[in-house]
C-alpha cells in the first residue's frame, strides 16, 4: 500500500511531548474532508493536540503535513510560525476584540491572509452565521451565543486549510448552544474546508462529525469512521451511560396525525417522534444503548414503535451490572446497554436472533 | 532664549522650557518604556526584579543624590560625560540635552510601571487568537496589544509629563540655572523667590498647580469613563 497519499489527501499529524507527569503521543492520519471529532475525558489531551496543531504549544517534537504540504518536520527542521499557518482557531470562548467592532473583528483576519482567492467571502460568512444586524455593534453588547458566532466566522474568513474547534460550545448554556449548533450543520454541510472539532460531548460529536478519534491519557485509543468507532466495545471512553449507536436514515413517510416520521435504513424502518422534514430528506439518527431492549419473541402488545430483528454480534465481556452488546441490523451496527443478569438470564450468544425495542431520536436538522 | 511673544511675562522662557523638556522625555520614555515594560511584563528573568528595583529607584532616591551621580557621570570627566564631548564638542552636564537624560531617568517609573501594568492585565489569550488569525508577534502587539492598553499609555504619558515638569532637585543638580537652556519653571520659581518676587513666583506657582490638577483630573476622568463598559 505504497502512493496513496496523492489520491486521497490526509492530514497527517504526529506529536511526542511530556509536560509535567502527562504525555502526548499522537500518530495519525485525518481525512481532509468532513468534521473529524476528537472526543476523550478532560485531561486526555484534546486541546493540547489542537494547540500542537495550531503552533501554539512549541515544546516537544512533531510532524504535521496538509495532503504533501509539510508545515511542520522538526526531525528536518521545518516549521513555519503561527500566523503563517493557514489554520483557523476557534476556541472556548470567542476571544473576540473588544476595542474592535464586529466587522473589523470579521476583517482582521480576512485582512492578514495570504490566500490569493477567499476561500469563504466575506458575505458568505455573514450569511452563513446570520450576523448582517450585528456588524457595527461592540462585541461587550453581543449575547454569547452571537459572540461565538462571531468568532467562528471570523476563523473562517482568515480562510484556512484547516479550521480547528476547541469546545465551542463549553462556554455556552444549552439554550444558547441550540442557537448555534443549526449553524454548525450549515458548516458542516456548505463549506469544504475539513475541521477538527474537540468536545467532551458525545451528542455534539455525533451530530457534527463524520470521523472520529478518541483520546485518552494522551493517546489515540480509537480513530476511523463516527459510525464504525462508536460501536466498538473495546473504548472504555465510549462504553458509558452515554453510549450509543448513529444511523442514517432517509424519511419514507411524514405521520402527520401521530406528529411520527418515518425512516428507512438497511435494517428496515424507524419511527421518530416529530414531523422532522420532507420525504426523501436524509437524517442523522441517534440511538442511545440504554434506549434499546432485546426479546426473544415479538411481544403481543408493547408501546414500543421500533422492534426490528437483530443479530448480536458481540457482547462485552463485563463484570458490573450493566454490559454492551452490539448488533447488526442491515448492514448498520447498533448498541444495546442490558443488564448482566439479563444477558445470562437470556443465554445470548453471538449470532444469535431476536428482535430489539428501538428508542431513535433525530439529532440533524 | 528670548521670551515668546504671546507669554511674554517673567517666568514664559522657563515654562515654555519646562514644556519643551517634558514633551521631549514623554516621547522619549514611551519609546524606551514600551519595549521595557513589556519585556518586564513577560519574562521570567531573573534579571526581572533587580530591572524592575532600579526602575523604581528615582521614586524612593532623593533627587539631589541623583542629580550628583548623574553629574559626576555626565561631566566631562564622567564616563557618559567624556564620551559626549568628544562626539560632539560640547559638555553634556548644564545643557539641554544633559537635562533629557536626566529626566528620562528621574521619571522612568512613571511610564514604565503603569505600561507594566496595563500589559500585566493583558488577556493573553487575545494575542492567541490574533496569531492564529494570521499576525506576526509585532503586528499582533500593535494591532491587538497596544490598542488594549490605552489607558496604561494615557497614564504613562500623563504621569511623565507632569512629574518632568515640575522636577526641580535634578535639575539644579545637572543642568544647573541657564535662562533658555536649563531654567526650568521650578528653579524659575526657586529664583523669584529668593530674588523676593512674591508675585512672579505666586503667578508661575498657580500655573504649576492649576495644571498638575487639571491633568490628574483629566485622567481620573477619563480612566473613570473606560471602566465602565
Amino acid at each position: 500500500m505504497n502512493a496513496v497519499t496523492n489520491s486521497n489527501p490526509t492530514v497527517d499529524i504526529r506529536y511526542a511531548l511530556r509536560l509535567g507527569t502527562f504525555a502526548l503521543d499522537i500518530d495519525v492520519d485525518i481525512p481532509m474532508h468532513g468534521i473529524t471529532g476528537i472526543f476523550g475525558e478532560s485531561g486526555s489531551g484534546k486541546t493540547t493536540l489542537l494547540r500542537c496543531i495550531a503552533g501554539l504549544e512549541t515544546r516537544g517534537t512533531g510532524r504535521l503535513a496538509i495532503g504533501d504540504d509539510v508545515w511542520l518536520d522538526r526531525s528536518r527542521n521545518i516549521s513555519r510560525p503561527i500566523h503563517e499557518q493557514e489554520i483557523g482557531y476557534v476556541f472556548q470562548e470567542p476571544r473576540l476584540f473588544r476595542h474592535l467592532n464586529v466587522r473589523r473583528n470579521l476583517e482582521y483576519g480576512q485582512q492578514r491572509t495570504t490566500m490569493k482567492i477567499d476561500r469563504v467571502a466575506f458575505n458568505q460568512a455573514v450569511e452563513l452565521f446570520d450576523l448582517q444586524h450585528l456588524l457595527d455593534r461592540s462585541p461587550a453588547d453581543l449575547s454569547g451565543g452571537e459572540a461565538q458566532r462571531v468568532a467562528i466566522a471570523r476563523a473562517l474568513l482568515r480562510s484556512p486549510r484547516l479550521l480547528l474547534m476547541d469546545e465551542p460550545l463549553a462556554a455556552l448554556d444549552s439554550a444558547r448552544k441550540n442557537e448555534i449548533l443549526p449553524f454548525l450543520d450549515r458548516l458542516h454541510n456548505e463549506l469544504k474546508i475539513p475541521i477538527i472539532y474537540v468536545s467532551h460531548h458525545i451528542e455534539e460529536i455525533c451530530r457534527l462529525c463524520d470521523h472520529l478519534l478518541v483520546l485518552q491519557n494522551g493517546n489515540v485509543v480509537a480513530e476511523g469512521e463516527l459510525q464504525a468507532v462508536l460501536v466498538r466495545l473495546d473504548v472504555p471512553t465510549l462504553s458509558d451511560e452515554e453510549a450509543g449507536s448513529v444511523i442514517l436514515g432517509s424519511i419514507k413517510h411524514v405521520d402527520k396525525t401521530y406528529d411520527l416520521t418515518h425512516l428507512a435504513f438497511s435494517g428496515g424502518e424507524l419511527l421518530v417522534p416529530g414531523c422532522i422534514g420532507q420525504i426523501g430528506d436524509e437524517r442523522r439518527l441517534r440511538i442511545r444503548a440504554s434506549d434499546i431492549s432485546l426479546c426473544r419473541q415479538r411481544p403481543d402488545s408493547s408501546t414500543m414503535l421500533n422492534i426490528l430483528p437483530a443479530v448480536i454480534e458481540e457482547i462485552q465481556p463485563a463484570s458490573g451490572p450493566m454490559l454492551l452488546l452490539r448488533l447488526r441490523l442491515g448492514s448498520d451496527r447498533m448498541l444495546a446497554r442490558i443488564t448482566r443478569r439479563s444477558c445470562d438470564k437470556l443465554a445470548l450468544r453471538p449470532g444469535d436472533e431476536l428482535l430489539a425495542q428501538i428508542k431513535a431520536v433525530a439529532i440533524r436538522n | 532664549m528670548s521670551e515668546i511673544g504671546l507669554f511674554s511675562f517673567p517666568g514664559a522662557g522657563p515654562l515654555w522650557l519646562s514644556v519643551r523638556l517634558a514633551a521631549v522625555t514623554t516621547v522619549l520614555l514611551v519609546l524606551i518604556g514600551t519595549p521595557l515594560a513589556w519585556w518586564l511584563s513577560r519574562t521570567a528573568s531573573r534579571w526581572k526584579s533587580p530591572l524592575e528595583a532600579i526602575v523604581a529607584l528615582p521614586i524612593v532616591l532623593p533627587p539631589t543624590v541623583m542629580g550628583f551621580y548623574l553629574l559626576v557621570v555626565m561631566g566631562p570627566y564622567g564616563a557618559i560625560g567624556r564620551w559626549w564631548v568628544e562626539l560632539t564638542g560640547e559638555t553634556l552636564t548644564f545643557s539641554f540635552a544633559g537635562l533629557v537624560i536626566a529626566s528620562c531617568l528621574y521619571s522612568l517609573p512613571f511610564a514604565v510601571q503603569p505600561l507594566q501594568n496595563a500589559f500585566e492585565s493583558l488577556d493573553k489569550r487575545n494575542l492567541e487568537a490574533a496569531w492564529t488569525l494570521g499576525a506576526s508577534r509585532i503586528d499582533a502587539f500593535f494591532t491587538v496589544a497596544v490598542p488594549q492598553s490605552s489607558r496604561g499609555f494615557l497614564n504613562a504619558v500623563v504621569l511623565a509629563f507632569a512629574h518632568t515638569l515640575g522636577e526641580f532637585g535634578v535639575v539644579l543638580m545637572v543642568g544647573g540655572n541657564i535662562p533658555g537652556e536649563t531654567r526650568t519653571i521650578s528653579i524659575a520659581i526657586y529664583d523669584q523667590v529668593e530674588s523676593l518676587n512674591y508675585g512672579v513666583a505666586h503667578r508661575l506657582s498657580a500655573i504649576l498647580l492649576l495644571f498638575a490638577f487639571s491633568v490628574l483630573l483629566l485622567m481620573f476622568v477619563i480612566n473613570r469613563r473606560w471602566q465602565q463598559p
